[in-house]
């Protein structure tokens, strides 16, 4: 018994590797190109932004794009370039640990009915047929305005409103691997129940919820976006992409379209490249073939 | 009485018995063969010692016992306890058996941590892998089953099952999806491991003939009954039941004509 000859690319340079991937999944290019280029902009808006984005000058309000304001400036005066820098950096943010959390309290609330099946998986699942009976978006409206829209509630809204989703999916794949003969033989060899939940049944079961989450600060990034855009969501004057194209939406009939266009620009990038990102490895996981 | 004892055991799935009555008995060291055609409830037994009964169907009467000790329903939690450490089991399609996101070693690793031992576990895995026949064991360990063909796969669970030292290693069908001279290297491995460890095995198959080179004694179930039980040689010497005859006279053809014992 001598150990085969590895394939599928192990051993070569991990650029040789990257290079092929991305020629066979033009999806990981795009999504991956928009990312970096989005992560960019976040840091270099965090870091060494060319204003100050809360910064007030009535003197040169709606100036349009030029030499000096990349982007121009809004009716405050203030530096569109440096504010769309500082709100993509906040949505992304936010997007981000949207995603992170729907996806990891979906995992758990999906791991454990699926696995245990019973009482617990009714309550659990009816629980999440009611929060699902609600549209996302607007279930994420109504909480946001119940609970008060700082940057916390606004996450919290929108988590609980992305959650069944993941739980649906886990929950899903769970009752696939639940029944594999890989859980079946750990136990013969003596794991115990959470043990085999953690170890066999979840990260076996973890990739198509994995996908969606991806998916999911995508979505995210476009309701916190959308919220914000409506008052329910994160409030002026913080720099976030929504709240600055509600602030230019009243001039683009006058003409200063450059107030909303940049902000609804960069949402419409950051959601891209989350979406590319998620077709990627949804692409990659169904490549697998299990 | 040492060793793994069924008495009477009736598993049932809603009103049917499924299996009925069945009695056997696994000594320390010994080898003990259960043969039968597919859905004759070999495998269902097996699980029923291990308490890992499919969900519909409960072990409605009998007991089980390993080393005189009740083992199974209705005490879920002893049955817990046993396994792994008194009763292990390998199962028939070695790839699918294997975690396929876990790297073997790893896998093998889990069952050693879990009866207790700290310090050496990498050391000791590979020393297991090596054991169970594996050339390189060190570099096998870093890799993921499907890195592994299915002999070697099934190795690997052996390796698994015999991690925890068990009393008792049921193997259900071990060879099946093995091809012929692959199958007689793990057998020829599992009598070894016997041998050395004293630990008892049932031995699960549908082929009549891996039962009764390996075995000293059978038993032969049919639609969840046992028909025929002795030492290998009364059974394949003067079978009483017609169906035990009828897979006895298989035996004596070679192999490949008309050989219908199988499922």
């Amino acid at each position: 018994m001598g150990v085969p000859d590895v394939s599928s690319g192990a051993g070569r340079p991990g650029s040789a590797r990257l290079r092929s991937e991305l020629k066979r999944y033009p999806s990981l290019a795009a999504g991956g190109f928009l990312a970096a280029v989005v992560v960019i902009v976040a840091i270099a808006g965090h870091i060494a932004p060319p204003h100050n984005p809360l910064a007030i000058n009535p003197g040169h309000a709606l100036e349009p794009p030029g030499p000096g304001h990349w982007f121009g400036t809004d009716q405050f005066g203030r530096d569109v370039f440096s504010r769309v820098l500082a709100g993509t950096g906040t949505d992304v943010v936010i997007g981000l640990v949207v995603a992170a959390l729907a996806f990891a309290v979906g995992s758990a609330a999906g791991l454990v009915p699926g696995y245990l099946g019973g009482w617990i998986d009714d309550i659990v699942m009816r629980v999440a047929d009611i929060v699902m009976s609600f549209p996302p978006f607007l279930l994420a409206l109504s909480i946001a305005v119940v609970i008060g829209n700082t940057v916390g509630n606004v996450i919290i809204a929108v988590t609980i409103a992305y959650v069944p989703y993941i739980v649906r999916l886990t929950r899903g794949s769970v009752l696939t691997a639940r029944g594999s003969d890989y859980v079946l033989g750990a136990r013969a060899v003596g794991a115990s129940t959470p043990r085999v939940m953690t170890l066999h049944v979840l990260p076996n079961a973890a990739g198509p919820s994995m996908v969606q989450a991806t998916l999911m600060a995508g979505w995210a990034i476009l309701d916190v976006s959308g919220l914000s855009f409506l008052g329910a969501g994160i409030q002026p004057p913080s720099p976030e992409l929504g709240v600055q194209v509600a602030q230019g939406a009243s001039y683009i009939t006058s003409g200063q379209w450059w107030v909303s266009v940049f902000p609804g620009v960069a949402i419409i990038l950051a959601v891209l490249a989350f979406n590319f990102l998620g077709d990627y490895a949804d692409d990659k996981l169904r490549g697998q073939g299990g | 009485m040492p060793g793994l004892r069924i008495e009477g055991l009736c598993i049932s799935i809603g009103d049917r018995d499924v299996v009925r009555a069945v009695d056997l008995h696994v000594a320390p060291g010994a080898c003990a063969g259960l043969a039968g055609g597919s859905g004759s409830g070999k495998s269902l037994t097996a699980l029923a010692s291990l308490g890992l009964l499919p969900r519909p169907a409960r072990v409605r009467a009998g007991r089980i016992l390993l080393d005189g000790g009740e083992t199974v329903a209705p005490d879920r939690d002893r049955t817990a306890r046993v396994r792994g450490s008194g009763i292990a089991m390998i199962f028939q399609s070695p790839r699918a058996a294997l975690n396929p996101v876990l790297r073997v070693g790893h896998q093998v690793e889990r069952v050693l941590r879990r009866k207790g031992r700290r310090g050496d576990l990498r050391q000791r895995c590979v020393e297991l892998l090596g054991t169970v026949g594996l050339l390189e064991p060190d570099q096998a360990a870093r890799l993921y089953p499907h890195e592994l063909s299915g002999g070697m796969c099934q190795r690997v669970l052996i390796a698994m099952g015999i991690a925890s030292e068990p009393r008792i290693l049921i193997a259900d069908e071990p060879t099946t999806a093995l091809d012929v001279t692959v199958q007689a290297d793990i057998l020829d491995l599992l009598d070894d491991l016997r041998a050395r460890t004293g630990m008892g095995m049932l031995l699960i198959s549908h082929d009549m003939s891996v039962v009764a080179e390996r075995c000293e004694s059978i038993s032969v179930m049919r639609q969840g009954a046992i028909v025929e039980a002795g030492t290998t040689r009364a059974v394949i010497d003067s079978p009483r039941h017609p169906f035990t005859a009828e897979l006895v006279r298989d035996l004596t053809h070679p192999p490949g004509t008309g050989h219908e014992a199988g499922g």
